[in-house]
């Protein structure tokens, strides 16, 4: 009896093993090593062609030097600032909404989740053509209420708020999902005994709902930051090279791109994503401080 | 009293509801509408609401430029194998994470928590590097590679193998059953809602992504949707007409997807930040 219960163990642990087996090599081969490579890299002068030679920290002394990096490090920054409260506001005020018996829901639901299946490059381009200054729909719009709209794209003061508003525009239907999947878990219970003792839907909302929704908020609030910091796609595809705007416009992470493989800088590229992974794990540090003051994972009681 | 004040609120809503579904679906509209002017109506102030005829010769002409059915035919491949291995590799990872206990099991799972919180841009030289060592630049394997092992999926499926009542698994033991038969023919069937929330996150991450197959995929015939169309601006540049034609086709499948699965979207995607 001993001897089959053992054996019963090992059968377990070596089926555990195989069943974790791919996975685990494949995250070790394609992101752990990768990782420590990508490290490695920064500490040199890696081009295209040719062997690296190791030159310490200059990658990283000329990037602090590089008024580039910094202007993007900025333009990042107040991408991730403006768009990951807005977004997630905005989020919030939709799921709530279709939260309610109305009539619709499914339509609205499907409505506003449509830019989150749409391919981003599709998205850069339909956008493009709305800020198009002379023939662009939005102008038109403002052309009406007697506004003289900007060359959004192409004014260094209005090209980083053309990309914010496609950010928000894009992942809203995305948090909205992830939001009402939460704001379903709230028992109406709650609700319903907050109605007998007279409370206002506002208080319903700050005392009830808040609370009780803050581990998916606080769940939206990291993802959108992480992504928001990685912005790419939107700038690669709506900003062109030769656009007045640009330096105002590129993230880090299209300095990345552009300086790894478009120019081949790659022990340089290597470094600014060094960079970025140290930016955001100092993010996710404070985000995981502050959730304690306000998340609340109770439920006991 | 009350009661109008509460219909008010609710009109209130409704206008608000309105008006937000507008501004998410009337680029969409335009786009559709632009895909059908000639580049000459295109570019007319005050703008025209409507295409003077319905004319496909956007369509025709961007269908010919590219090779969009090989991006559809790489964009397909892409998706399924990264969902397949990515579903059933986390659900097999997740079930051992949360139920075999042996040394070291924990500090194995931290390692593949690490990617959850590190920026992609970190790996994408790398994996470049790697693709171009094994002769796989400008192939399909490429573009599936990087998406086999699921980081979030394979978290997300030990939060649910976690949940389910160790009683089920206890009985399947004292009748003999081996792990493998416990996993394929127990927890598996259990894990459906899980699976298909694990596809749909991989499925639409893999759709979206962008600068991996524009890096490693340079030959327009073995690239996605998602890259081909940057292939079609870099060549159209401001013929929106054109661009536009280019965008609809590749929105319209997804579109149509989305809609026969719409359920399963949803519930997917919720689920994917629920923490039980």
């Amino acid at each position: 009896m001993k001897f089959s219960i053992r054996k019963r163990d090992r059968e377990r642990v070596i089926w555990g093993l195989i069943l974790i087996a791919p996975t685990l090599l494949f995250i070790l081969v394609m992101n752990i090593w990768p990782i420590l490579q990508t490290i490695y890299l920064s500490f040199t002068n890696a081009q295209s062609l040719g062997n690296p030679q190791w030159v310490g920290f200059t990658n990283y002394l000329a990037m602090f030097k590089d008024p580039d990096i910094g202007r993007a490090t900025l333009n990042t920054f107040i991408y991730a600032i403006v768009t990951v409260p807005v977004g997630t506001l905005l989020s919030l005020i939709v799921a709530v909404f279709l939260n309610q018996k109305l009539k619709g829901r499914s339509i609205f639901r499907t409505l506003y989740f449509i830019p989150v299946i749409s391919a981003p490059a599709a998205v850069a381009m339909v956008w493009r053509w709305l800020y198009n200054s002379k023939f662009g729909l939005i102008n038109y719009g403002l052309s009406l209420i007697g506004i003289h709209g900007p060359n959004w794209i192409g004014d260094s003061k209005y090209v980083l708020i053309s990309i914010m508003i496609v950010g928000i525009w894009s992942g809203l239907g995305y948090n909205m999902i992830i939001l009402l999947g939460g704001l379903q878990d709230v028992p109406m219970t709650y609700y319903e005994a907050a109605e007998m003792d007279g409370a206002s839907k506002v208080r319903q909302f700050f005392t009830i709902t808040i609370p009780l929704l803050s581990p998916t908020l606080f769940f939206v609030l990291t993802t959108s930051i992480i992504s928001a910091m990685q912005i790419f796609d939107t700038i690669f595809m709506m900003v062109d090279q030769n656009n007045p705007a640009l330096s105002n416009a590129r993230s880090l992470v299209y300095l990345f791109y552009n300086d790894t493989f478009v120019n081949g800088n790659r022990g340089y590229g290597a470094a600014i994503a060094v960079f970025l992974l140290i930016i955001i794990l100092i993010l996710t540090a404070i985000q995981m401080r502050l959730q304690r003051k306000w998340v609340y994972y109770g439920g006991q009681d | 009293m009350s009661k109008t004040k509460f219909s008010t609120g609710r009109l209130v809503m409704y206008i608000l509801l309105i008006l937000g579904a507008l501004v998410m679906i009337i680029p969409f509209i335009w786009s559709i509408v632009t895909s059908f002017q000639t580049l000459d109506e295109s570019l007319h102030f005050p703008p025209k609401m409507w295409p003077s005829h319905w004319d496909l010769a956007n369509y025709t002409n961007v269908w010919k430029a590219l090779p969009f059915p090989k991006f559809f035919l790489n964009t397909f491949l892409m998706i399924l194998w990264r969902v397949i291995f990515a579903t059933f590799l986390s659900a097999a990872a997740g079930y051992a994470f949360a139920r075999i206990k042996f040394p070291g099991v924990n500090a194995l799972f931290m390692l593949v928590l690490i990617p959850m919180m590190i920026p992609g841009q970190v790996y994408t030289l790398p994996q470049y590097l790697l693709m171009s060592k094994l002769h796989l630049v400008n192939t399909v394997t490429a573009l599936v590679l990087p998406g086999v092992a699921s980081t979030f999926g394979t978290f997300l499926m030990r939060q649910f193998f976690m949940g389910v009542p160790e009683s089920l698994e206890e009985a399947a033991i004292l009748d003999g059953a081996s792990t493998w038969q416990i996993f394929t023919k127990i927890m598996l069937p259990l894990a459906k809602a899980p699976m298909v929330s694990v596809a749909i996150f991989t499925g639409l991450f893999a759709w979206k992504d962008l600068m991996w197959p524009l890096i490693v995929n340079q030959d327009p015939a073995k690239m996605p949707l998602a890259s081909g169309l940057a292939l079609l601006q870099g060549q159209y540049t401001t013929n929106y007409p054109q661009l536009m034609a280019g965008s609809v086709i590749a929105t319209i499948p997804m579109i149509i997807l989305y809609v026969i699965f719409q359920r399963q979207f949803i519930a997917g995607i919720a689920q994917t930040g629920s923490k039980e």
